[in-house]
């Protein structure tokens, strides 16, 4: 059991998560509420993580931190290293790869309440941020809770994505997923198994979390 | 909170016109003072509409939107208030009261910016007053119907709103149950003089609650004024078809009896004279005639000793039941349809073609102008 590996792991899903909590939640309130038109093309790529060969997101993600364009060029004048193969690169091609999972349970639970709430919110003088913040965000916290633990989720068991942009620098980028694939490749058939039941368990519970607190609605399921 | 100017007439002015789709287009002109006013129509006459826009929910395409000092919308001088800048009590027919709040909260939900102590007084102050203060820690969920309608009144009334709407708020609860709350309202209403519109299409609650009452037909006003002179002048064809006659008949008046407040009108087709109320009209005028089937008595020998005015004898000439009422079809020169009970129609023992008497009372007799 690498452990190194495991605490890597643990960090890099803890941060994607809170990212996404915090960017999800404007976007998938603006996904819910706005009224333009070209709204669907914004709903499309948010979900292309889902469809997309995780080698092909990676793959745009590490040409776009690296010295080549303009991200990767203002990142290395700024703090004098390539975001490539980097943990802040990992973070950043993880919040791209997870961002359905978020933002998708949070849109379904804001669409899920019933615009009268708002209405009358709004009609006893309070506008509309305020409103978000005392009626809508309060009354979706299972959705919300939804998004947080299934981007957490999403992010632990990641490979393709990883493996791209962070490459396997131990105790940098090498997260379990790929410390598994390494100890197939080197015949260690004991210790891979270790870990991924570790994993399996992990994500296991988190999901049962998930569907725990949803009782009785589908709401969590990404992809609806 | 600003309490309304002393000496300024708080009233209503509403000015709107809205093509909301190419079939549904709004035209309405008002003004209503303090009071409880009636806004009656069918589903789909355009009565939650026009709410909607004294609210700002919509926006129409043009007219003028006013309460007493308060311009809430006027397209000439291109103002739209938003609707948290209106203070427009509004009660939805689900009433929308917050679920993650206790009733309390809901109540206190729209005076936030107050502090807290004068934010508790104020709260008490309406719970007291609606009669809800015992459940003021329970969440929606936990209310009986009543009580939800009691805290989402005292939530829109805690912010002393320019104008109060109510979109059928009442229409579930039980009759003691709802003239409680009425009761309680008016009661309010007296201290806090400022219009109060009801929305409903309940032909009893026109009758039961409104001082004033405007009725409301695919987006116009065919009728306003009290449920009294609503009733009594002669009203329109499509008021009638609102309301549901099931009988209509032209008639011809043929001689007023302004003493009695009636006049007599005659029917193509029938011999005897029908007696109405008086309504303006004159000898000569043609009118229409509308009866409720179920406010027709029928009688299988001819009646007398009676107060009703109006007897028509006739020919049973259809039976036919529906669900638990009979509708009987009486010919006697014109067809009449009456409505009677299973139990009344095995106790006169009716048959098709028997000879039958009906009996109407005066102001049962609805008039109409053509």
């Amino acid at each position: 059991m690498n452990w190194g590996a495991f605490w890597l792991t643990v960090q890099l899903a803890s941060v994607v998560a809170g990212i996404l909590f915090v960017v999800g939640i404007p976007l998938a309130a603006w996904i819910t509420f706005s009224r333009r038109r070209w709204k669907f093309l914004v709903e499309a790529v948010v979900a292309l993580p889902i469809v997309l060969p995780p080698t092909v997101l990676g793959f745009y993600v590490l040409i776009a931190l690296g010295t080549k364009s303009p991200l990767g060029r203002w990142w290395e004048s700024t703090t004098g290293h390539t975001l490539a193969f980097t943990f802040e690169g990992l973070v950043i091609g993880s919040v791209l790869y997870s961002l359905p999972f978020a933002v998708q349970p949070f849109a379904a639970s804001f669409a899920a309440i019933d615009h009268r709430l708002i209405d009358a919110s709004q009609s006893l003088g309070v506008p509309r941020l305020a409103t978000f913040f005392r009626v809508v965000l309060p009354l979706s916290k299972p959705g919300l809770v939804s998004g947080l633990m299934l981007s957490f989720a999403h992010t632990l068991g990641e490979f393709g994505v990883v493996l791209m942009v962070g490459g396997n620098i131990p105790g940098v980028t090498r997260t379990v997923s790929v410390d598994i694939y390494d100890q197939v490749q080197a015949g260690n058939y004991a210790s891979a198994n270790q870990t991924s039941l570790v994993l399996l368990l992990i994500s296991f519970l988190t999901l049962s979390i998930v569907y725990g607190i949803n009782r009785g609605s589908h709401s969590v399921w990404p992809w609806r | 909170m600003h309490p309304p100017i002393a000496g300024q007439s708080p009233g209503l002015s509403f000015h709107a016109r809205s093509a909301l789709n190419p079939e549904f287009k709004l035209d309405v002109n008002f003004n209503v003072p303090p009071g409880i006013t009636i806004i009656f129509g069918a589903s789909g006459a355009g009565k939650t509409t026009i709410l909607d826009l004294i609210c700002g929910i919509k926006v129409p395409d043009s007219g003028l939107i006013s309460t007493g000092d308060a311009i809430l919308f006027d397209s000439a001088q291109n103002i739209c208030r938003p609707i948290w800048d209106r203070r427009v009590g509004y009660l939805f027919q689900d009433l929308a009261l917050f679920p993650h709040l206790t009733a309390r909260q809901n109540v206190e939900y729209g005076i936030h910016e107050l502090n807290r102590s004068e934010r508790h007084k104020r709260s008490s102050r309406m719970l007291d007053e609606f009669g809800v203060s015992g459940v003021e820690d329970r969440r929606p969920s936990r209310l009986s119907g009543g009580e939800r309608q009691r805290v989402a009144l005292a939530r829109a009334l805690v912010r002393e709103p320019r104008v109060l709407l109510l979109d059928e708020p009442l229409s579930a609860l039980d009759r003691p149950t709802k003239s409680a709350i009425v009761e309680d309202l008016r009661r309010w209403n007296r201290e806090h003089e400022i219009p109060i519109l009801y929305v409903t299409h309940s032909h009893e609650e026109v009758f039961a609650l409104g001082d004033r009452v405007i009725i409301l037909d695919k987006g116009k006003v065919v009728a306003q004024g009290t449920p009294h002179e609503v009733m009594r002048a002669p009203r329109l064809e499509t008021v009638a078809a609102l309301t549901g006659f099931e009988n209509v008949f032209d008639v011809v008046v043929s001689s007023i009896h302004a003493d009695r407040g009636t006049m007599t009108c005659s029917l193509a087709g029938v011999s005897v004279g029908i007696e109405t109320p008086m309504v303006q009209a004159e000898v000569g005028s043609h009118l229409r005639l509308g009866i409720r089937a179920g406010d027709i008595l029928l009688a299988n020998e001819p009646p007398h000793g009676l107060s009703a005015r109006n007897v028509l004898a006739g020919k049973l000439i259809g039976l036919e039941r529906r669900d638990v009422i009979v509708s009987a079809r009486v010919n006697c020169g014109v067809e009449v349809e009456v409505h009677l009970t299973i139990a009344a129609r095995e106790a006169l023992g009716l048959r098709l073609g028997g000879e039958v008497w009906l009996v109407v009372k005066t102001h049962s007799c609805h008039l109409m102008s053509e």
